[in-house]
Parts: C-alpha cells; sequence; structure tokens
C-alpha cells in the first residue's frame, strides 16, 4: 500500500510577528474524506493556501502523492491533482459560466500528458460538470447574473473541473439551506467514492459529521486534535475552543 | 470565421482602403491615413496586454521608439528596406518585453504599471546620451521620394503600415478566440483563481508583455523614414502614451474590435484638432475623454453598443 | 576628484533629499498608506507650483506662506477626486485598469491645462531665501536648497505626529492594514481615506512651492517626478514614512552625484533605475511592511 496522497510535516507560517501556523503535521490518506474545522482566525485558510502554493510557507514540507511540493506555482500543484475551491468565490467575472469551467479543463486537464479533450469532449465535460452541481440552465450566463449560492456551486465545479486528485472545498457550503447542504454532502461522498480524496473545511458541523472519516481541529495556528468525530467532539480541549465562540 | 477567412477579408479592406486613398489623389489623405494605422496598430497592441490580461503599460511609447531608433541605428550603419527592419525592430523589443516583464510581472499589476513608465524614461534617457543615433540633437533620415511599382514614398509607408494593421489585428482576433485568450481573461479576471485552475499565469503575461512590445516596435520602425527627422522628444511622445491607452479604453478592451474603433476615432479627430486648434488642446481632449469614459463607460464604445443591443433584446 | 566638491555634492545631495522627501510625502500616503497608485501627484505638485508663482508674482507673497494658505483649497480637491475615484471604481473593485486610466488621464489633463494657462516658458519665483549661502568653511549650504529641506523635514514630523497621536491619524495608518476593525471603532473607512487622499494632495500644495523656489519650472517638469516619486516610495518600503525619507535622502545624494560627476543629462534615469532594480530585488523596500 502506498504512503499518505498529503503529507504536511512542520508546517509554519508568521506575517510579521503573528503566528498563523505553528509546526502543522498532518497526514491524508488516499480516498480519505477528512474534515476540517477550527474557530474564525484559526489558520485553516492560511493552511489551505500555503498547502497549495498560493502563500509560501517559513518552514516545514508539503509532500503529494509522493513527491515533494515545496518551491511550485500554484498551477504546477493543480497539474498535479490539487485542487481548491475559495472560501470567497472568485469566479472569472467576464466569462460565461460554461466558459469558467473550460479554463480548467483547458489548462489543467488537457496540460496532462496524455489526456487532452477534443473541443467537442470539452463541451460534453462543461456539460456534465454544469449538470453535477444543477448550473446546467446558468451556462450562458455570467457569474454576475448567479445568486450567492449559485456562485459557491460554481466555485466548486470549478475545483472539479481540475480532475483533482486531492479536493481541497474551503467552506464551500456557507450560506446554503439545510436541502442545499445534504446535497453538496451527497456530491462529495459520490465523488469520494469514485476515488477524490476530499478535505472538507467547514463551519456547519452536520455537514462536517455527516462527511468525515477523520476529523481535524486547528486552534490559533495549532493542531489540538486528529482522530474520529465522535472522539474529537469530545475531547476537552476542543470543547473549550468552540465555547468559546 | 476561421482564422484565414478573417485574414482574406482583412486584407481585401486593406486593398479596398489603399486603393480609395489613390482615388482622392491628395498626398495629405496618406500622411494623416498612416498615423491613424499607426494608432490602430499602438492600440490593438496595448489590449493584449492591457485589455486581455489587465496589465497597464504606461511606457508604450518605450517600444515604439525603441522600433524608431533601431531603424535610425541601421541607416546609419547600414540601411536595410523597411520590412527587414520591421522584424529586427519587432525582435528587440519583443525581447527588451520579455526581460522587462520577467523583472517586474512577478509583483502586482500596479509596480508593473510604474515600471513601463520607468523603463521609457531610462530609455529616453540611454538615447539622449547616444551621440551615435542623434542624441538630443536628433537624426536625420533621407527618404526617396519615388518607390517602384508603387510611386510616392509616402504610398509605400501606408502600404506597410497597412499590412502591419492587418496582422495586429489578425493576431489579436486569433489570440481571443484561442486556449491562450481564455488564459488571459483568467488572468484579468482573478489571477490567483486563475493559478489555482492550472494557468501560468507569469509565463502568460510573459507571452503578452513580449507580444505587445514587439508590435509596437514593428509600428515604429518605419517612422523615422516617415517623420525624416527624429528627436528623441519625438520618437518619445506625450501622445504615444496616452493615446495607446486611450483608444483602447474608449473604443473597448474585451475585443479587438475597441482597439480598432478608438484608434479611428481618436485618430481622426486628433488630426483635425492639430490642424484647427492646437496639438496641446488635443491631447487635452484625449485625456478629458479617457477621464471621462473610464468613469461613465468602462467597456468602452464596443460596451455602450453592447448595452444598447441587450436592452432592445428585452 | 577635489574634496571640495565631493563635499558639496554630499551636502547638495542631502539637501535634495530632503526636498525630494517633502514631494514623496503625498505619494507614501496616497500609495503607502491608502494602496491608490495617483501617479497624478507629480501634476499637483505642479499646480502647486504655479499657484505660489502667480500669488508671489501679482501680490509678492513668499511662496512657501502662499502654499499654506492654498493647502484647504488643495485638500478639498483631494477629497473630490477621491469621491470621484471610490463611487467609480473602489467600491466596484475595479480599481486597477480603470483606477490607473483615471489618474493617468488626470496627469495630462492638468499638464495640459497647465500649459494652456500659462505657456511652456519657465517661470520662477523671488524670495530672500533665493540666492544667497550659508558657508562653513569649503561647505556650502545654498539657501535656496536649504530652506526647503528644512521645511520638507517640518512636514515630516507633523505627519508623523499626526499619524501616531491623533485619533484620525492612527485611524489611517491603521485603515491599511483592518478595515474591519476600523468599522468596529466606529470610523467609516471610505471617510477615513478621503482624509487621507485630502491630507496627500494637501501636501503638494508646499512641496509645489518648494520645487519652484528650488528650480525654475514648466508644465512638463512633473513627469520627471513620476519616477523619482515612487522610486523613493518603493526604495524606502511602502507604509513607512521614515523608510521613505531614508529612501529620499540615498536617491537625492545619488542623483547629485552622478550630476556632478557624469553631467545632468543622466539624472532622469538614475532615480528610474534605481526603480526598476529595486523592483527587480528587492520589491519591500528597505524598511517596508
Amino acid at each position: 500500500m502506498a504512503g499518505p496522497l498529503l503529507t504536511v510535516t512542520g508546517l509554519g507560517k508568521r506575517f510579521g510577528g503573528f503566528v498563523a501556523l505553528d509546526g502543522i503535521d498532518l497526514a491524508v490518506a488516499a480516498g480519505e474524506r477528512v474534515g476540517l474545522i477550527g474557530p474564525n482566525g484559526s489558520g485553516k485558510s492560511t493552511l489551505v493556501n500555503c498547502i497549495c502554493g498560493a502563500l509560501v510557507n517559513d518552514s516545514g514540507t508539503v509532500h503529494f502523492d509522493g513527491k515533494p511540493v515545496d518551491g511550485l506555482l500554484t498551477h504546477e500543484r493543480t497539474r498535479r491533482g490539487m485542487a481548491r475551491s475559495f472560501q470567497l468565490p472568485r469566479p472569472f467575472a467576464t466569462l460565461m459560466v460554461a466558459e469558467n469551467l473550460r479554463v480548467p479543463l483547458l489548462y489543467t486537464v488537457n496540460a496532462r500528458p496524455g489526456s487532452a479533450l477534443s473541443p467537442a469532449q470539452l463541451d460534453a465535460r462543461c456539460g456534465e460538470l454544469l449538470q453535477l452541481v444543477s448550473l446546467a440552465d446558468k451556462a450562458a450566463k455570467l457569474p454576475s447574473d448567479l445568486t450567492q449560492v449559485e456562485m459557491r456551486k460554481l466555485e466548486l465545479a470549478r475545483a472539479l473541473a481540475a480532475e483533482p486528485k486531492l479536493l481541497i472545498a474551503d467552506e464551500a457550503m456557507a450560506g446554503l439551506s439545510q436541502s442545499e447542504v445534504d446535497d453538496i454532502v451527497a456530491l462529495l461522498i459520490r465523488l469520494n467514492e469514485r476515488g477524490v480524496t476530499i478535505v472538507l473545511i467547514e463551519h456547519i458541523m452536520r455537514a462536517v459529521m455527516n462527511f468525515s472519516q477523520r476529523l481535524v481541529v486547528l486552534v490559533s495556528g495549532r493542531k489540538i486534535a486528529d482522530g474520529a468525530p465522535e472522539t474529537v467532539m469530545r475531547d476537552p480541549e476542543v470543547e473549550r475552543a468552540y465555547l468559546g465562540q | 470565421m476561421s482564422t484565414r477567412t478573417f485574414l482574406l477579408i482583412a486584407i481585401a479592406v486593406a486593398a479596398a482602403v489603399f486603393l480609395a486613398a489613390r482615388l482622392v489623389n491628395n498626398d495629405y489623405v496618406f500622411f494623416a491615413g498612416y498615423t491613424v494605422l499607426q494608432f490602430i496598430v499602438l492600440a490593438t497592441a496595448w489590449n493584449i496586454l492591457g485589455g486581455y490580461t489587465g496589465y497597464v503599460n504606461f511606457g508604450s511609447a518605450a517600444f515604439f521608439a525603441l522600433g524608431a531608433y533601431v531603424t535610425v541605428f541601421f541607416y546609419k550603419f547600414h540601411p536595410l528596406p523597411i520590412p527587414v527592419l520591421m522584424m529586427i525592430a519587432g525582435l528587440t523589443a519583443g525581447l527588451v518585453g520579455l526581460g522587462m516583464g520577467y523583472l517586474t510581472l512577478r509583483l502586482r499589476g500596479t509596480f508593473f504599471a510604474i515600471a513601463t513608465l520607468a523603463l521609457a524614461v531610462v530609455l529616453q534617457t540611454l538615447v539622449v546620451n547616444w551621440d551615435y543615433v542623434g542624441g538630443s540633437r536628433g537624426a536625420y533620415i533621407v527618404r526617396p521620394s519615388d518607390v517602384p511599382v508603387i510611386g510616392p514614398y509616402i504610398h509605400y509607408l501606408f502600404l506597410l503600415m497597412l499590412a502591419l494593421v492587418v496582422i495586429a489585428l489578425g493576431a489579436a482576433r486569433s489570440i481571443e478566440r484561442s486556449q491562450l485568450g481564455y488564459g488571459f481573461a483568467a488572468i484579468r479576471d482573478d489571477e490567483l483563481a486563475a493559478e489555482a485552475s492550472g494557468v501560468p499565469t507569469l509565463r502568460l503575461k510573459l507571452v503578452a508583455t513580449t507580444l505587445s512590445g514587439a508590435l509596437m516596435g514593428m509600428a515604429g520602425a518605419p517612422f523615422p523614414y516617415y517623420i525624416g527627422y527624429l528627436q528623441p522628444s519625438s520618437a518619445f511622445g506625450l501622445e504615444y502614451a496616452v493615446n495607446a491607452i486611450a483608444m483602447p479604453m474608449i473604443g473597448g478592451t474585451a475585443s479587438w474590435v475597441g482597439p480598432l474603433i478608438g484608434a479611428i476615432l481618436l485618430g481622426s479627430l486628433q488630426q483635425v484638432a492639430t490642424v484647427t486648434i492646437s496639438s496641446a488642446v488635443n491631447v487635452l481632449i484625449v485625456g478629458l475623454l479617457l477621464i471621462g469614459f473610464v468613469i461613465i463607460a468602462p467597456n468602452g464604445i464596443v460596451g455602450l453598443v453592447e448595452r444598447w443591443r441587450r436592452g432592445r433584446d428585452r | 576628484m577635489s574634496f571640495d566638491l565631493l563635499v558639496n555634492a554630499l551636502i547638495a545631495g542631502i539637501l535634495l533629499g530632503g526636498f525630494y522627501a517633502a514631494v514623496t510625502i503625498g505619494v507614501s500616503i496616497s500609495f503607502g498608506i491608502l494602496d491608490i497608485v495617483n501617479i497624478a501627484h507629480p501634476a499637483f505638485i505642479i499646480l502647486g507650483s504655479y499657484i505660489a508663482y502667480f500669488v508671489n508674482t501679482r501680490l509678492g507673497i513668499d511662496p512657501i506662506v502662499a502654499s499654506i494658505v492654498m493647502m484647504p483649497a488643495f485638500y478639498a480637491l483631494g477629497a473630490g477626486i477621491y469621491q470621484v475615484y471610490y463611487q467609480s471604481f473602489e467600491k466596484h473593485g475595479r480599481e486597477s485598469l480603470r483606477g490607473l486610466s483615471f489618474f493617468f488621464g488626470l496627469l495630462f489633463v492638468t499638464e495640459v491645462m497647465l500649459v494652456l494657462v500659462f505657456g511652456v516658458d519657465y517661470r520662477y519665483v523671488e524670495a530672500r531665501y533665493i540666492g544667497p549661502s550659508w558657508r562653513l568653511g569649503v561647505m556650502d549650504f545654498p539657501l535656496r536648497m536649504l530652506v526647503p529641506c528644512l521645511v520638507a523635514l517640518a512636514m515630516f514630523a507633523a505627519l508623523q505626529i499626526f499619524l501616531s497621536r491623533t485619533f484620525t491619524g492612527r485611524a489611517i495608518a491603521a485603515v491599511a492594514q483592518d478595515q474591519l476593525a476600523l468599522r468596529l471603532m466606529g470610523a467609516s473607512p471610505a471617510r477615513i481615506k478621503r482624509i487621507a487622499f485630502g491630507i496627500s494632495i494637501a501636501t503638494a500644495s508646499i512641496a509645489g512651492a518648494l520645487l519652484i523656489v528650488i528650480q525654475p519650472v514648466e508644465p512638463s517638469v512633473g513627469r520627471e517626478y513620476i519616477g523619482r516619486v515612487f522610486a523613493i516610495c518603493v526604495l524606502g518600503g511602502l507604509g513607512s514614512l521614515p523608510g521613505m525619507v531614508i529612501g529620499a535622502m540615498l536617491l537625492g545624494i545619488l542623483e547629485s552625484f552622478t550630476a556632478t560627476f557624469y553631467g545632468p543629462s543622466w539624472a532622469p534615469a538614475v532615480s528610474f533605475g534605481v526603480l526598476l532594480v529595486t523592483l527587480a530585488l528587492r520589491p519591500s523596500g528597505l524598511l517596508g511592511r
């Protein structure tokens, strides 16, 4: 059996005098569903940014798929199979919804050796992805015509378009209704069954508990818990961190 | 419409324009028209980096002047036919664009914009201090009065610039519709998200900078032959920086059509204004139009037309 | 290389650097703190120069005094420009391309209007400290450079005190870093930024008077200063006022030496060259955030 898909060792990041991340260790096995929770400002997004290369970590290493990725630019990591959705949706505002999905298809999927899609296949793939997140009827609209909820779905679809081995979903469900949250969780579980490893960063506890096989808790830049969801939630230190909310 | 069809149509239109100008039989049309054509190329070139990719170049004059001084250098060293000079100028300006981009594109867009301004001034200072190409005194270019087959020399220059316009518009249009165009648009809309989607942003930005610079250099190469006497102040002139930005911003930055419309409208307006009023008022009008459009109609004339069309369809 | 020449080039450089600090203070605020690329700032400085010239030649008032009196008008101009900028661009997040073009347009419109009103001849002012020098051994302190340098340092001190001791000043320093905290404190970020931008343009009034004391002015002189101003900001480090002063001194000395030993026609390349090199090697500057 191969090693973990993602290994983060001793990751540290400071902004001036402020320590955002303090020696984070994290291992995610292929096929796992990991939930990452923590109060606001605990460093979750900073961790995602360091893993994906949007920020350069000050210390520690990140290994993906058996190889180190430190020093690689974000687009190279995406091509290797890491994808992320942004906490605040960042659509390509002047491109249509379907065209938003074309970008990762052209630049990630087509860039990988041996997987070039023909134009017809590209269009078909865009259509499938839009169906997956129920945005098929909005294909020709601009992101500015979408509701907040639909923008979050587009954000997720765009990350999925890159055909990742690992998907990091950064608060993809904020503002969704209960049934919409359940839909997205079901979608993510289906994806996971198809082989995509998923790290879910969320505040909505229902979603996190239903989704995660393993739960990691971050507080003030440090990992304070890492294990089965029920056990972690009963950990007194975790309770203290959340009672303060 | 495929690129090949577009190019054929463009060549046909260009030929028609040339023949129509010949029919008028007044050389002023050629002199004024050359300036407008030159602006079409500059505006289109600027837009590849500014409109498509979102990185503002304040120093367009630098690349244009670079092309002009390549010509002056070879005129003194060993004269070459203008089409060859245009290619050398394009190569030189492209390399300078690449180098400058490599130094500054890893920073934010605003730093890049300021760096382009810096480049223009540094280049101008270098040229002013380089006596071989005339320094601040300027350089005289003696041009033949006639050219075989075509006739008057200005007709030849006009034809060359027409050819460059076809090339520039063709290049801009084919980029828009290609994978490269999507990459540029993604960078313009959200560079961080573009990177996360697999777009190699630095590489694409370097492509844009190089291409944009090269086209501007090519536009500058015939200029010394057009003007006869080249001074740094005219090659690095104010009008080039302002117009290269104003024309696409007023015409519309989203596609190749905007810079074309902006250059034709503003270029013609300025030809009229310089003759009837003064050239200072000329720049004032362009500046005011730029400010006005940027505030009121950020998507330019093309944007206004689109809005009107969409409103009508409701 | 004579010792005299060296020492006086150094002194001239320091005095020049002090003046450059005055010119750059406004951009330190608008670009360093507010993140607004106001490349039209040098044009407003030239505007200040011409107003000082006008008042000086018509009413005989000292140019620097006149410029201080004119500060409220410049403040209002700055506040007005920020309102337009905010409404048209910042609110919608379209600052980069459109904002830059806006200020670029302002730069040219201001310059050309000055050309139309005053023409392209060089203008200069008369004041008692233009002409005489203060001699100390081999050292020569031309008063027309010394006075602006002292005024510049006074401006810098006043601004530092304002930014660190008053509520508005600290809010301005804070708005760069944490808009949410500012809102929680009851201050509106847009209003604070408007005040800051107004102050930024107000400094241009004084800087303009200092400029025309040091050298004769004509409308396109502003363009040389674009490079200087941003070179100093970047060299000193964005957001650091003391860094800016150090950067200004360094640039002043560098330009003074270049002009003395290589000739003045190379001077423009110095500032822009410094800018390019700093951006390439150390974009955060000497003391930057």
